[in-house]
């Protein structure tokens, strides 16, 4: 009885093999785009708990300078002389044929055991190798394959180490750096000896530092991943409204197989249970295939994020995808959850459906003018307690939560707004046929409801991403324009070439404006700190946002500081407030000025300030000010002169190219995955109008009979659809621009520290609601092209068949 | 003490960032030197370190006695093994270095390790004046010239709840163990060179738990450098260094293998005259075993050397004196009951 029970409800998929693609693509569709995010966001979170993990930086305590400068090797010995049991590293940057890598010089005699992920006494290694000159590299596989064919030393490979890491010898990192007799910091070993001299005693210019639980760059790429996991959840929403009407459909479709099973005997109970394990079923294969979809869409996406990542935070993250468990497990989840949960209603309803009640299959449940008014009530419900949590609320989910709610509250009031819009229509038009036209669409909308909110989603989605896109590149080109003054920016490599460099510019160019810095923690957060002189070419340009009006000459005085916006907004600073530099040192914030793109806070003083608080500030970068024809020339002679690489002497264009290119590709992936968003709302309503099309034909059997030809009936059935989905993108214009607004107000500024003002671009919303109605004409023409090849027997049988 | 070096082949071999540079050991010596018969000794020079040979090492036990009467011992060695036989400056050193320190009382017994690598000042001995340090352990010597190097040294040590600095005055000569300080280990004739000061009187002071106490004693160094590996079949050994208090001392120890083991002894009279026994004069057998951390080592040892009419037995200060290093092994000090009464030091390993 069993089996035969749960045969014959199969046996619907069987008739309905299209009905069952669609429920099994949508459903795999939703998963995989929510699995894609997964697992970027699974590999970008590995690597930055690998980069964490580096040498125990997340379990070790630490000791470095205050300054965040290097400290000299004699420290260590000094400090091991007093009995602290510590352990040396040096940390650095070095290109090798033009890979930059990280490389991280270790003692591995003295190395704490918590902070040994590499044995370097294992076969393949060996201290002797590890220690002796030339030494010996240990990279990850794909750091080895990046760095093929270039002029390392040998290396070994271990998947302990992240991306771009090279762990090395001390020694042998201490030359590669060109730093003899230098260290970054010193690793203390958790197991210390009670007898130890004090720290203040021993090296006094030291300071312990906690361990890193959370690595500041998982804190800063955080926002990032809140966004991409934001967008993984809407297309798994939209995905849903698919299987909701899919499984919706089937269920109506299979009235009369219900009532026969219950009539003959099966219970309640366990046709319930039977229809659940036919979802249970049905999910589980659609999951599999979304997650392995997923798989290839996020290996497509990752090297853009991986991109933008390292140009956006400096993350490493491998450009390969590794296949972890927690995906599959969740992608699977999500949906067997969201499929049980779209089928929730219906398996209540047949719950509580009388045995024999009319096996009559409908179009649909008719959806009565009351259902849509509660409906569209709840609908402006979530968007007032979108207003709330936007007033009120703080944070980055409170601002996700809100643009959920919003975004649900839009959808639910979108089936009023319909019907109120197509009976206007009616109204309006003139004409049996024009007039039938709408009343018939505003018939048809119950049914393609769900699928039009859908689409609403995905058009919302679009616009809203699309002007948050644009707003933010026009406002970041022309801030770069602003921050970007100087026609060069030279980095020299050593202090003494630092002093030259400077006099040969002094006596070529029309300004040589010294960009020094030095780095330093307040409020919880590094933070950079530059010195600039004082000049025109910050007084008329520098991007500020608020400042006192005196703030150029305070600066130049060193009596004031000037804040980066993301700062600002992190530690809740305003004009006046001291902010703290150096042990005893304050100086009052003066003016704040916007910092797009940089991940951290960052504070600007007058570069003679900057000289006496930080006597250790890296000196070593310049801008040059000189008439702008005159500047690549100037360029040539300096790399010349100074034998200076390349990428030491850059001109102004090729910063700018290169921010803008960050920019793109970090919008990239947002702009691939609105695509697909797109995708999956076409084929929602390629779904309703397809299974609706087999159900039509009583509704469209009377209009045949009283004249119009069936290529009339399938045009209009097209433009039916065309005119649906411009009703829906005339809504779905001001929700997207709400959208922008929370993204760039709210979102942003969380996630990002920035605020941007909002800029409109009517024309790509013009481009998007000829995508719109393309992707309706389209989803339309098949179930059209089928009744256009409809027998006239068929629908001369609508008015035979009881029904 | 052929013993010594297995303890320290243990050492680095289950230090896995050391153990590299020590797979070749079961083979030849990779052009580190050689011990050879015939060489003499010269001092101050072969105090201080010989980087061509493998392993070397600075040993000192100390039989204390502190004013509140109770018995006490102190442990304090520096060991040294190179990945290759020469020396390189900084980083680039190919001498590595680790400290033992132990300080035993009635109740507990403490220890701790240090390891640091050559040509950077962390770890190393230097001559003129002698001095072997590791971190903040130090055996410094102040002799004054023409007395040997050795003659006067101050110790110092600290480890988890204990520290001791210990002042040591030779009373007598330093003494070559073996022929002349060529010291044959085995019967497959392995050799190395070692010497020892087994004279001196001590003064200072412990720190147990923040608690700190005036001692007085007697302490043994030894000083042993090889290239060579050790037999395969040995399995550990039992290792004594005995002060009579008739004033003369004995040093002896057996390796045990599949069979008989091999022991040997060197006698050793109050003016510092040695008197190498031959192979087998030595018998030891254990008297008491007791548990601890998991091992059962013997805990009382009844010691005969009939050519010398030695028949003596060896009780520890405390049972536990279990060295808890990254190779772990047991040493610690023994008072001596029976013909010839005293103090001293034990050592086993591989148990």
């Amino acid at each position: 009885m069993l089996a035969q029970g749960f045969l014959a409800l199969l046996s619907h998929w069987r008739r309905h093999r299209l009905q069952l693609a669609m429920l099994l693509l949508g459903l795999a569709l939703a998963t995989a785009l929510w699995s894609a995010v997964q697992a970027i966001n699974g590999e970008a979170r590995a690597s930055y708990a690998r980069a964490a993990a580096v040498v125990g930086q997340d379990r070790l305590e630490q000791l470095v300078r205050a300054d965040g400068m290097r400290l000299p090797q004699s420290d260590y010995i000094a400090l091991r002389k007093a009995g602290w049991l510590v352990s040396p590293v040096i940390e650095g940057e070095k290109r090798f044929d033009g890979e930059r890598l990280r490389i991280l010089g270790i003692d591995p005699v003295t190395l704490p055991r918590e902070a040994a992920q590499v044995d370097v006494g294992a076969e393949d290694i060996g201290l002797s190798r590890f220690i002796t000159p030339p030494g010996l590299f240990i990279v990850s596989r794909e750091t080895a394959d990046r760095l093929a064919g270039a002029a390392t030393p040998p290396l070994s490979i271990s998947e302990a180490l992240p991306s771009g890491t090279v762990l090395t010898d001390i020694g042998i990192a201490q030359d590669l750096l060109d730093a003899p007799g230098q260290l970054s910091r010193l690793l203390i070993d958790p197991r210390q000896p009670t007898a130890a001299k004090p720290l203040a005693e021993v090296a006094p210019h030291l300071v312990r530092r906690a361990p890193v639980a959370e690595s500041d760059l998982s804190r800063l790429t955080d926002s990032f991943h809140l966004n991409l996991t934001a967008f993984g959840l809407l297309a798994f929403a939209v995905g849903l409204f698919i299987v909701h009407s899919a499984i919706g459909l089937a269920f109506e479709q299979r009235r009369p197989v219900i009532r026969t099973l219950r009539a003959v005997g099966l219970p309640l109970r366990t046709l319930i249970g039977l229809m659940v394990a036919e979802l249970l079923v049905l999910s589980t294969v659609a999951g599999l295939i979304g997650v392995a979809l997923g798989y290839g869409v996020a290996a497509l996406l990752l090297p853009d994020v991986a991109a933008s990542l390292r140009g956006l935070y400096g993350a490493e993250v491998p450009g390969t995808l590794s296949i972890r468990p927690s995906v599959w497990g969740l992608g699977l989840a999500i949906a067997v959850a969201g499929t049980l949960a779209s089928a929730a209603s219906r398996l209540w309803r047949i719950a509580a459906m009388p045995l024999l009640a009319p096996a009559r299959p409908r179009a649909w449940s008719l959806a009565s003018e009351r259902s849509l008014r509660l409906q569209a009530a709840a609908g402006l419900a979530l968007l007032a307690a979108a207003w709330l949590i936007v007033g009120f609320g703080a944070g980055l989910v409170a601002g996700f939560t809100a643009l959920g709610a919003m975004l649900l509250g839009a959808a639910l009031i979108l089936p009023l707004l319909l019907s109120v819009l197509l009976k206007l229509a009616a109204a309006l038009s003139k004409g049996v046929v024009a007039q039938w036209f709408w009343a018939d669409t505003r018939q048809q909308l119950p049914g393609l409801s769900l699928a039009l909110m859908a689409l609403l989603l995905a058009l919302a989605a679009n616009a809203g991403v699309g002007t948050m896109v644009q707003s933010f590149r026009q406002t970041f080109v022309g801030w770069l324009d602003q921050r970007l003054p100087s026609e060069l920016y030279v980095t020299t490599r050593s202090a003494a070439e630092s002093l030259q460099v400077r006099e040969w510019l002094r006596q070529r160019s029309d300004a040589v404006l010294p960009i020094w810095n030095a780095e330093l923690r307040m409020f919880g957060q590094p933070v950079q700190v530059f010195g600039i002189a004082d000049h025109a070419t910050y007084r008329d340009h520098w991007p500020m946002l608020e400042a006192e009006p005196d703030a150029w000459d305070r600066i130049a005085r060193g009596e004031g500081v000037l804040a980066n916006e993301q700062l600002m907004r992190r530690a809740a600073l305003r004009l006046g407030d001291t902010i703290p530099l150096e042990a005893g040192v304050s100086l009052p914030l003066v003016g704040v000025f916007s910092d797009y793109g940089n991940p951290k806070g960052q504070v600007i003083i007058g570069v003679d300030m900057l000289v006496k608080l930080f006597p250790d500030a890296s000196r070593l970068r310049y801008a040059v000010r000189i008439a702008p024809d005159r500047a690549p020339q100037l360029a040539a002679d300096l790399r010349r002169a100074f034998d200076l690489p390349l990428e030491n002497v850059v001109n102004q264009a090729t910063v700018k190219d290169f921010s803008l290119k960050i920019f793109e590709r970090t919008f990239a992936v947002t702009a691939a995955l609105n695509v697909l968003t797109l995708g999956v709302a076409g084929l929602a309503i390629f779904a309703s109008l397809l299974t609706l099309s087999g159900m039509r034909l009583s509704q469209l059997a009377p209009a045949w009979a009283m004249g119009l030809a069936l290529r009339r009936l399938a045009l209009l059935e097209v433009l039916r659809s065309a005119a649906l989905a411009s009703f829906t993108m005339l809504a779905a214009v001001p929700v997207g621009l709400g959208l922008a607004w929370m993204l760039l107000a709210v979102i942003n500024v969380e996630a990002f520290g920035w605020r941007l003002p909002m800029h409109l671009f009517p024309l790509d919303w013009l481009r998007l609601f000829l995508l719109a109605v393309a992707s309706a004409v389209l989803a339309a023409l098949l179930p059209a092209l089928w009744l256009t090849r409809r027998r006239p027997a068929d629908l001369v049988k609508v008015f035979a068949n009881e029904r | 003490m052929n013993a010594r070096l297995i303890i320290l082949m243990l050492l680095l071999m289950a230090v896995p960032a050391l153990a590299q540079g020590f797979a070749g050991l079961g083979g030849d010596a990779q052009g580190f030197a050689m011990p050879r018969r015939g060489v003499p000794l010269a001092f101050p020079r072969d105090h201080g370190a010989h980087p061509d040979y493998r392993i070397e090492w600075w040993y000192l036990t100390a039989n204390l006695k502190g004013d509140d009467g109770r018995d006490y011992g102190a442990q304090w060695t520096l060991f040294r093994s190179a990945l290759a036989p020469e020396e390189r400056p900084g980083w680039q050193s190919p001498q590595l270095w680790m400290g033992h320190a132990a300080l035993t009382t009635a109740e507990r017994h403490y220890s701790a390790e240090r390891v640091g690598r050559g040509g950077v000042g962390q770890a190393g001995v230097t001559l003129a004046p002698f001095s072997a340090a590791i971190d903040d352990w130090n055996m410094v010597g102040h002799a004054k010239p023409p007395a040997d190097e050795l003659s006067a040294l101050t110790i110092t040590a600290a480890g988890e709840g204990f520290s001791y600095r210990l002042e040591l005055d030779a009373q007598g000569p330093l003494v070559l163990q073996g022929e002349r300080g060529y010291s044959v280990k085995s019967a497959q004739g392995q050799a190395s060179y070692y010497y020892s000061q087994p004279f001196y009187r001590v003064t200072g002071s412990i720190t147990v738990d923040g608690k700190e106490i005036v001692v007085t004693g007697q302490a043994w160094f030894d000083h042993e450098w090889s290239s060579q590996p050790l037999a395969k079949d040995q399995t550990g050994w039992d290792w004594f260094s005995f002060h009579f208090d008739s004033g003369a001392k004995l040093m002896g120890f057996r390796l045990r293998d599949q069979g008989d083991g091999f022991t040997s002894a060197t006698w050793i009279n109050p003016d510092g005259t040695p008197e190498p026994q031959p192979p087998g004069a030595l018998t030891v057998t254990p008297r008491a075993w007791a548990e601890m951390k998991g091992h059962r080592v013997p805990v009382q040892w009844n010691v005969s050397l009939p050519a010398r009419g030695v028949a003596v037995t060896t009780a520890p200060v405390i049972e536990d004196a279990w060295m808890e290093t990254q190779v772990e092994y047991w040493e610690g000090p023994v008072r001596i009951t029976g013909s010839h009464p005293g103090v001293g030091y034990v050592e086993m390993t591989g148990y």
